[in-house]
């Protein structure tokens, strides 16, 4: 039976529920917590074999990419699940950085460039980065690079996953918005000591940087953080998940005092309240992909929700997920660490819960006094 | 029987409509009528005021007969006979019991409460104390019920009293339909934090139920409540509000209209409650949503938990941002409503009667072990009263 309002699809169609099986396979075998955390300390965190897997064996770097653009001509909705999935196995792959904000920037452009880099994003071959630092909100103020003389010339940072980006989308003081190489000459990227290691953030300094305008960098940037911010939602539901699931999983097991620690009240109630918000997040999540999705006049308005509602609920998961795993839960061998480290960090990214109940304000006319 | 669809009850509507025109017939035969052709509530068997459509057609003959103009069964009023004793004599009822029962309780001519928790039996309401004693055809209960709404207006009660004190508290209990015009039935308005008196205390002294009101077999009475327990989780579950529909609505009209009481305190608290409330109306839509499409979650569990809370604290917030006016209250006479509604009412009043909200029809304490245990699977409370005699329980 159809709906009859307005409201969003908040369910899951069967070949969404089906992508989801499909990515969870992969990343069950090829994403295991204990892999990840020896590699993160690397010199190379990223896992460009579980990428190449995701993006061209799968063709997920291109879902929002129309098909006549070399893309799959999804939607939101099939990313959002996607990034549940990812966020589930903290995968250190360029998704969200490359597939979705840097993608929708250059959905944004019109010219020639833009559509030449858009298809070798959507093939998963090359991976872009957008050159907005990762904390910046969707209106949020943002760094540019000096354009003079068709060559940039500046320094930027907290830049995620530009360390593994073969091409920077760079916002200049003439307004444009830039592709940079980063194979080459005057471009430097120099990876920062992150607190998540699992998507690193870099300096990007560019002395003399040779770069092609792609379009306007206002209406772009605005866009990439927009969705980025949306979609971000979906990552920390996964997170959330993940850290409910496992906590409860444990806890099932682990006994002390004779009985299992899950049969406490005092921790049962914890658990639930977290199931509680984990429910409610799915909403939110889901109504930001749906709306985002359907271009619907209420996507600033979701976006702003579900980012609101999100980075609290992910971040207390990972929280309660350690203190619940009490001393294994402090170990660097014990995966919580990678939850938490990723759910705190994306409550800083694309804008704080705070920031954007301030833009909800505005929003929906509950104005400051 | 083939499944009635949706076009075969729009002719009925419409034959209904034509033999009773609503304008020019009285209000009661016109739902007697309605009861009597199958359109009350269509997914009941037929002769019981259904045609067995799928329940969700019902809305199909609502639109038909709204925009007739046709009056309906006030189903606020009749809550608690609508949404719980029905389904449990559909459930467990005898054909008597059912024929005699569900028509006037649909029409409104019969008013019908709950009579199940007791002052020493609250959460653990399988405890209850109210004695049945077997005496010929007849059972002669003796007991103290509370929190009992539409008692002093009800002609009928569900009531589930112990009929064996000797077998562990869940397997000596039985249910029955308890007349409230009985003598020995004494109802008494219990006032509340509010000033009203929305429910009642009711005690019972030697009040004569005849076998025949009972529902199901003597000792099966936990079953049969969970029929109307359920179903009452399930009518409070299902609620559908629009953006900054509930209690969120007159805070942000407040807000919006006097700028003068905005702080910056405030300000930030207000839109913490404006996205959960907007978040948790979202996962009731979501749950909504599930359920059309044939896939029930567990999420119905969580919603009461969410708004309990949200009431609580947005209608405080309302007192607060109030300022001077919330230092004053509507009006503190006792009164005995029929219907309980927070739309129109002032923040004072929302504030207090939300307190309820987390006690009443389970406490959030005994929600979060229902999540706990039925939906992540935790391990259920140590029982100490599981295998002992009801009389030896501690009390």
């Amino acid at each position: 039976m159809s709906t009859t309002s307005t409201e969003p699809d908040l369910l899951y169609s069967e070949d969404e529920e089906a992508l989801r099986a499909a990515v969870r396979d992969l990343l069950t075998d090829h994403c295991d917590p204990a892999g990840v955390i020896t590699r993160m300390e690397t010199d190379a965190p990223h896992d460009l074999s579980l990428w190449k897997s995701l993006g061209e064996g799968m063709g997920l770097a291109g879902l929002l990419v129309p098909e006549a653009q070399g893309g799959q001509g999804a939607s939101h909705r099939e990313v959002a699940v996607v990034l549940e999935e990812l966020g589930r196995f903290v995968a250190p792959v360029p998704y969200l950085t490359s597939a979705v904000v840097a993608t929708e920037a250059l959905l944004a452009g019109t010219g020639d460039a833009a559509g030449e880099l858009l298809t070798a994003l959507a093939s998963g071959r090359t991976v872009g980065a957008l050159a907005v630092a990762l904390n910046v909100a969707p209106g949020g103020a943002y760094k540019v690079v000096v354009h003079e003389g068709g060559l940039l010339h500046g320094e930027l940072t907290g830049i995620a996953d530009a360390a593994v980006a073969d091409v920077l989308l760079v916002p200049a003081d003439d307004g444009g918005l830039y592709a940079v190489d980063t194979g080459a000459a005057a471009v430097t990227v120099t990876p920062q000591v992150s607190f998540d290691l699992t998507r690193p953030v870099a300096t990007v300094t560019l002395d003399g940087a040779s770069a092609r305008l792609l379009g306007d960098a206002e209406p772009a940037v605005r866009r990439a953080l927009r969705a980025g911010a949306g979609l971000l939602a979906s990552e920390q539901l996964g997170l959330a998940e993940w850290a409910l699931t496992e906590t409860v999983r444990y806890l099932k097991d682990r006994k002390q005092f004779n009985r299992p620690v899950g049969g406490f009240q005092a921790v049962k109630h914890r658990l639930a309240q977290l199931w509680l918000e984990v429910v409610s997040l799915r909403a939110a999540a889901r109504g930001a992909a749906d709306a985002l999705a359907t271009g619907s006049a209420d996507t600033d308005v979701a976006v702003a929700v579900a980012q609101s509602y999100a980075a609290p609920v992910a971040v207390r998961a990972a929280e309660e997920a350690l203190q619940l795993h009490a001393g294994i839960g402090m170990t660097w061998e014990h995966p919580v660490h990678l939850c938490l480290k990723r759910a705190k960090a994306d409550s800083i990214a694309y804008g704080t819960a705070g920031g954007h109940r301030s833009a909800l304000g505005e929003l929906v006319d509950l104005r400051a006094p | 029987m083939t499944a009635v669809d949706a076009t075969e009850l729009v002719r009925l509507t419409k034959e209904l409509l034509a033999a009773h025109p609503p304008a020019s017939t009285d209000r009661l035969d016109f739902l007697r009528a309605r009861f009597d052709a199958g359109l009350a509530w269509v997914h009941y068997p037929e002769g019981l005021g259904g045609v067995g459509a799928p329940r969700s057609l019902q809305a199909v003959v609502d639109a038909e007969l709204a925009a007739a103009g046709a009056p309906d069964n006030d189903p606020r009023r009749i809550g608690i006979g609508l949404g719980m004793a029905a389904p449990t004599i559909l459930g467990f009822g005898t054909e008597e019991q059912k024929r005699r029962f569900l028509r006037p309780l649909w029409v409104g001519e019969e008013v019908w409460c709950q009579l199940f928790s007791e002052p020493g039996a609250g959460s653990d309401l399988a405890a209850l104390g109210t004695r049945a004693v077997r005496s010929g055809d007849d059972w002669i209960v003796n007991g103290q019920k509370v929190w009992t709404s539409s008692a002093h207006l009800a002609r009928w009660a569900i009531l589930i009293a112990r009929t064996d004190p000797d077998v562990p508290k869940h397997k000596g209990i039985t249910y029955f339909v308890c007349d409230m015009t009985d003598p020995g039935v004494d109802v008494r308005p219990l006032r509340q934090v509010t000033g009203e008196a929305e429910f009642n205390e009711v005690f019972l002294t030697d009040v004569r139920i005849p076998d025949a009101h009972r529902l199901g077999e003597v000792g099966d009475g936990w079953r049969v409540a969970q029929t109307t327990l359920n179903n009452e989780r399930v009518a409070i579950g299902g609620m559908r509000l629009p953006r900054e529909g509930g209690m969120i609505g007159p805070v942000v009209k407040t807000w919006r209209e006097r700028p003068e009481l905005r702080t910056h305190d405030l300000h930030q608290r207000l839109l913490k409650l404006w996205v959960e409330a907007e978040v948790a109306r979202l996962a009731g839509e979501r749950l909504r949503q599930q359920l059309v499409a044939g896939q029930p979650g567990p999420e119905g569990a969580g919603m009461k938990l969410s708004f309990a809370r949200l009431n609580q604290e947005i209608s405080g917030l309302e007192v607060e941002l109030l300022g001077e006016e919330g230092l004053l209250y509507e009006d503190w006479t006792m009164r005995r409503p029929e219907l309980v509604d927070f739309v129109g009412r002032d923040a004072g009043y929302r504030y207090l009667r939300s307190k309820g909200n987390s006690i009443e029809g389970g406490t959030s304490e005994v929600l979060l072990n229902i999540v706990a245990e039925r939906v992540l699977g935790l391990p259920s409370e140590p029982r100490t009263d599981k295998d002992v005699a009801w009389k030896d329980l501690a009390r």
